[in-house]
């Protein structure tokens, strides 16, 4: 028998026998032979646990995780500390093993995490209405798109450069074919660049694209921003990062109609970019356009409380090529450990988590600012992460500082040509003052280092 | 029966936010180390009053979520014979290495150089599920089923552009899942229905009198939501590729021939998996999954950006010089955290473990079909196309409506009594009543035994008094739900002073 | 509540039913069309001044499990929706030609409604 199944010859015979067939042969017979695999799978064979365990371990630790150096990596996901409750949590069978909840009087625990998940969405975002999840954070920004795009025929979207470069890569992706044109406002400062945005509005843009904080960390004046883009009739898109918003002012202070973002810092793991979740956040206007599955309240034959999904009329199992979305799949589990870890950070504690990452980053861009060879990139407000500009090859300083057991940031120059020199410095709660500290020395160092070895010739990667 | 509530049921449903009182707490911020800076964020952009999350401490946030968690059925503690979702076992070697803090701990913007482990993993993964589908190029970026379903169209698409041939119509199967014609609008396409023979396979001369150039692509399920392999579906690819069309497969189906059948071997230019019901990521009560997508050369071009690709010095490296991708279809690479599940699956049963399950799973779902055409069962609940079954089939309870005056939903509901979760129900569309069955290959025989018997005696108890199922379920932590209600007066937040 | 099909309105093959005073006509849907929907939770009603153009669907009603259609059965301008349906859409169910009616509309071609069945030749095209 193969791994995990019971069938032994016995078993077989038996079932065989009450099929009314001779061999499980017979029971491929309908395969026509033209199509047949007339040879075994080319793979290795099954091997037992024991060994299975040891390889996974072994390529395991071919890779530097964030326990093994002092990292300051963002970039849209970030080394949040998740606490044992979570864990402990959704590691429970009745929550890592049931299916989607469509027999609702057996999956109240379910439904009833989606639904303290979206209010707790809702309250972060300041939006009254939230869906369940969506697969993580650019893809949602797609979604946003798509219900632009079914609710009103016009033909443009405008993008922030601002917006994670995967984001927008997404949604020109995800439009290929809703005949929009996807044109993308440039950064001032470091912020979207206001008058750009003014001239670009009229009254053929379908959506409008911002992220606050944007991918350089800096603080975007959503109150400045917003009204136009309402006054010309579009769909006001703020993509988000809910760890900020326990001190940010959210999205639905300025009127913007659907909020996205991210949802990997609410106590989910990196876990090398997945799985986790997106959130979706809108106003009550669009509900019935939302997609992604959404759990609501309501009673039993007896009255009691109880949680069903609802609004399925949205979804692709009734409305099929008129549905809001096509997506079935939720991310509950990593919903659940969102739901979990907020109601652990709690109240005050998103606030203070908030103004403790507010000083540190203030703190590492003053004493990163002031080391030799590197200089601010811009100096808007910044909440979690900063961007800086160095005067060596930012790849070989990268590399320098792994040597030492730091790694420093994200090379903007990945995503940014004009921003080749460019690293993305994201600090958490996790990164004390002596790690900031150690940064700024490593840095230098690196930097250093770097400017001595450069070669005139010496192209940047 | 009895009015007397089960404990779980007097337990009335709080929220946790109906838990909160005001300085309670769990989390332990740590100390501020830095200077304080008050002017490090100008007044006009801060937050004035709090978002109102719970103020609780973890004895009752752990108390909370495990009692809730108990109003759950799981896979873990029960038969769970949802057709077309795959629920099979979730072995625990997975959590345990892909809690490995070299795999749960890696950032997904660390230099490739230093992440060789997870390339490797990934590269090696793609190179089974090539192996596994027949097609030789593969992206592991989708992040489910549907993901990979509007991956599939969109690269269609780019295929036609890039030979100068805008299409506008793809066709599914009136059987089709739903995420298969909402795709088809996502990807910008005019959805065309085929309809279905009556042999469960799709109807061919509906599909030549709906095939002309300007169709881009025929998505397909083989074996199909009916739990039938169609056996034209040589000729089909022919059709298809003869104007020019795309062969999408929809991979959900695939548990019910690995290593028997390939879709690439059928003609298919671009399949998807879905990781969480094949290769056994657990459902987590809807998500997360994964969907990745394997293509035929002629489509390979055009795969998302970046590819895990092993470079001639041997090392592992994401690929982002594509100039004809489709670009990305999500941030970074991919739901690691599933694939090191489906790898760790893939190496524990290996090419042989493969092609036993799809046997087995198969010879359990004609076993419990063989069970389900006994007397007393068979003339309420009768298949839908009375020929031996693949993974799944599907039963018609408009016998049993008629004859006992009890609705599928009826019989369901009144499953959870018996502690079994019902199987699949109204789907597919086209059978009346539908049961849509799958027991999946780690299920024993005495399972599938106990489960037939449970029906056979729903149906006993339902011909002398069909409104014991009308008003079932009894025994679950909430008895039947008002859905209307619900939908017409949608609540979905807790509402907060 | 038993099938019902009054003789005093007209039919759409479609299952919607108007009843015609002058050139404005009131829209509904039959109690063959609600039955097969289920319990209606939710009426999504086009603008007043939108047209109607007679076979083409108008607007969409939906129960938990379904979504359809309304097809119209004649053509014209919509003077008034139904607001009442917002907080009692099950009046479509309950009573599907008074309190559950759509759409009220100005004719624009009276003679149209030629086209349309009588109570007897509807009830007898649903068998």
């Amino acid at each position: 028998m193969s791994r995990y199944t019971s069938a032994t010859d016995a078993d077989r015979a038996a079932m065989l026998e009450r099929i009314g067939v001779q061999s499980i042969d017979e029971l491929f017979e309908t395969i026509p032979e033209g199509v047949r695999l007339d040879r075994a799978l080319d793979l290795a064979p099954g091997r037992p646990e024991q060994e299975v365990f040891a390889h996974l371990r072994e390529l395991a630790s071919r890779n530097v995780s964030a326990d093994d150096e002092l990292s300051f990596l963002g970039a849209g996901m970030y080394d949040h500390y998740v606490p044992a409750l979570v864990d402990s949590i959704i590691s429970r069978s009745e929550f890592l093993t049931p299916y989607t909840p469509y027999q609702p009087e057996v999956s109240q625990g379910t439904l009833q995490l989606m639904f303290e998940y979206q209010t707790a969405i809702s309250e972060l975002t300041g939006l009254p209405v939230s869906n369940a999840t969506l697969y993580e954070g650019p893809s949602a920004l797609g979604a946003a798109g798509f219900l632009a795009r079914q609710h009103h025929k016009r033909t443009r979207f405008l993008i922030s450069r601002g917006v994670h470069p995967h984001a927008r890569e997404t949604l020109r992706t995800m439009s290929a074919g809703w005949g929009i044109e996807v044109q993308e406002i440039p950064l001032r400062d470091g912020v979207t660049d206001a008058d750009a945005l003014a001239d670009a509005l009229g009254d053929d843009v379908s959506a409008v694209f911002l992220a606050q904080p944007n991918f350089l960390g800096a603080i975007e004046d959503l109150e400045a921003l917003v009204p136009g883009i309402k006054e010309c009739g579009a769909i006001a898109v703020c993509s988000c990062d809910a760890m900020t918003l326990g001190v940010l002012r959210p999205p639905g202070d300025f009127d913007v109609d659907i909020a996205v973002g991210e949802g990997q810092p609410l106590g989910n793991r990196l876990d090398y970019g997945g799985p986790s979740f997106g959130f979706f956040a809108a106003q009550q206007a669009f509900l019935r356009r939302m997609p992604g599955r959404i759990a609501g309240e309501t009673s039993d034959a007896d009255g009691r409380r109880g949680f069903v999904l609802t609004l399925q009329t949205r979804e692709q199992h009734i409305r099929r090529e008129r549905a809001t979305s096509n997506i079935t799949t939720a991310q509950t589990l990593n919903a659940l450990a969102a739901i979990v870890y907020l109601s652990w950070l709690g109240r005050q504690g998103i606030v203070e988590i908030g103004e403790l990452m507010l000083q540190r980053t203030a703190y590492a861009r003053k004493a990163l600012a002031g080391v030799e060879g590197v200089e601010l990139l811009h100096e808007q407000p910044v909440i979690r992460e900063f961007a800086v500009r160095l005067t060596a090859d930012v790849h070989d300083v990268i590399e320098r500082c792994a040597a030492e057991g730091v790694n420093p940031g994200y090379p903007l120059g990945a995503d940014y040509d004009e921003f080749d020199d460019g690293l993305l410095v994201a600090i958490t709660e996790q990164r004390t003052r002596e790690d900031i500290d150690r940064l700024a020395e490593v840095l230098g160092r690196a930097v250093a280092g770097a400017r001595r070895a450069r070669r005139p010739e010496e192209v940047t990667a | 029966m009895s009015l007397a509530e089960t404990p779980q049921q007097r337990d009335r449903a709080k929220t946790i936010f109906e838990k909160s009182q005001p300085g309670r707490r769990a989390f332990v911020a740590p100390e501020l180390d830095v200077p304080e800076d008050p002017d490090a964020l100008p007044e006009r952009f801060r937050r004035k009053e709090p978002p109102r999350l719970p103020e609780i401490a973890e004895p009752e946030i752990n108390r909370h979520f495990n009692r809730i968690s108990k109003r759950n059925f799981d896979l873990d503690t029960g038969f769970y014979p949802l057709g077309s979702c795959t629920m099979k076992h979730n072995p625990k070697l997975h959590e345990r290495v892909a809690a490995l803090p070299g795999n749960a701990r890696l950032h997904p913007a660390q230099a490739p150089a230093r992440a060789q482990g997870a390339l490797q993993l990934m590269y090696e993964l793609q190179g089974a599920l090539a192996e596994i589908a027949g097609l030789p190029h593969v992206s592991l970026q989708p992040s489910a089923g549907s993901h990979g379903e509007l991956a599939g169209v969109l690269l269609t698409r780019a295929f036609h552009e890039a030979n100068g041939d805008a299409r506008t119509k793809i066709l599914t199967p009136d059987t089709a899942h739903g995420t298969n014609p909402a795709t088809v609008t996502m990807g910008g396409y005019e959805v065309v229905k085929v309809g279905t023979d009556d042999q469960g396979g799709v109807d061919m001369d509906d599909l030549k009198a709906n095939l002309d150039d300007e169709v881009a692509c025929l998505m397909l399920t083989n074996p199909n939501t009916l739990g039938v392999f169609d056996e034209n579906i040589e000729e089909i690819a022919k059709l298809v590729h003869g104007v020019g069309a795309t062969l999408y497969y929809d991979g959900a189906n695939l548990n019910a021939v690995m290593g028997r059948a390939r879709p690439g071997d059928m003609g298919f230019d671009i399949v998807h998996y879905n990781l969480h019901k094949t290769f056994t990521q657990p459902h987590g009560g809807g998500g997360p999954g994964a969907g990745p997508i394997a293509v035929s050369g002629r489509i390979e071009p055009y795969l998302p950006r970046p590819q895990v690709v092993r470079r001639d010095d041997d090392t592992y490296d994401l690929d982002f010089d594509r100039p004809k991708s489709i670009g990305r279809l999500r941030g970074f690479q991919g739901n690691y955290g599933v694939f090191v599940r489906s790898y760790a699956y893939i190496l524990s049963l290996g090419g042989d473990g493969l092609q036993e399950a799809s046997e087995t799973a198969v010879l359990n779902a004609n076993y419990l079909l063989a069970r389900l055409k006994e007397e007393g069962i068979g003339e309420h609940l009768p298949v839908a196309f009375d020929r031996l079954c693949m993974h799944e089939f599907v039963l018609s309870g408009a016998p049993m409506k008629k004859n006992l005056g009890l609705r599928t939903t009826d019989l369901a509901k009144r499953l959870l009594d018996h502690g079994y979760h019902p199987p699949t129900v109204y789907f597919p569309l086209l059978v009346d009543e539908a049961l849509l069955i799958e027991p999946t290959e780690t299920e024993t025989r005495e399972t599938l035994d106990g489960f037939a018997d449970a029906i056979a005696e729903i149906l006993r108890e339902g011909a002398e008094d069909p409104e014991i199922a009308r008003n079932a379920p009894y025994t679950t932590p909430v008895r039947r739900l008002d859905e209307a209600g619900a939908a017409k007066r949608p609540i979905i937040r807790q509402e907060l002073e | 509540m038993a099938a019902s099909y009054p003789d005093d309105l007209k039919y759409h093959s479609d299952h919607d039913w108007a009843r015609i005073d002058g050139d404005s006509a009131t829209l509904g849907i039959t109690w063959f069309a609600q039955d097969q929907l289920g319990e209606v939770v939710y009426f999504d009603p086009p603008a007043v001044g939108s047209t109607l153009t007679k076979d083409q669907p108008y607007a969409e009603i939906e129960s938990v499990k379904a979504v359809s259609d309304v097809v119209a059965p004649l053509s014209g301008e919509i003077t008034e929706v139904n607001e009442g349906l917002a907080d009692s859409p099950e009046n479509v169910n309950e009573d599907p030609y008074g309190d559950g009616w759509l759409v009220k509309i100005k004719l624009s071609d009276v003679s149209e409604v030629d086209d349309l069945m009588d109570a007897t030749t509807y009830e007898g095209s649903l068998s």
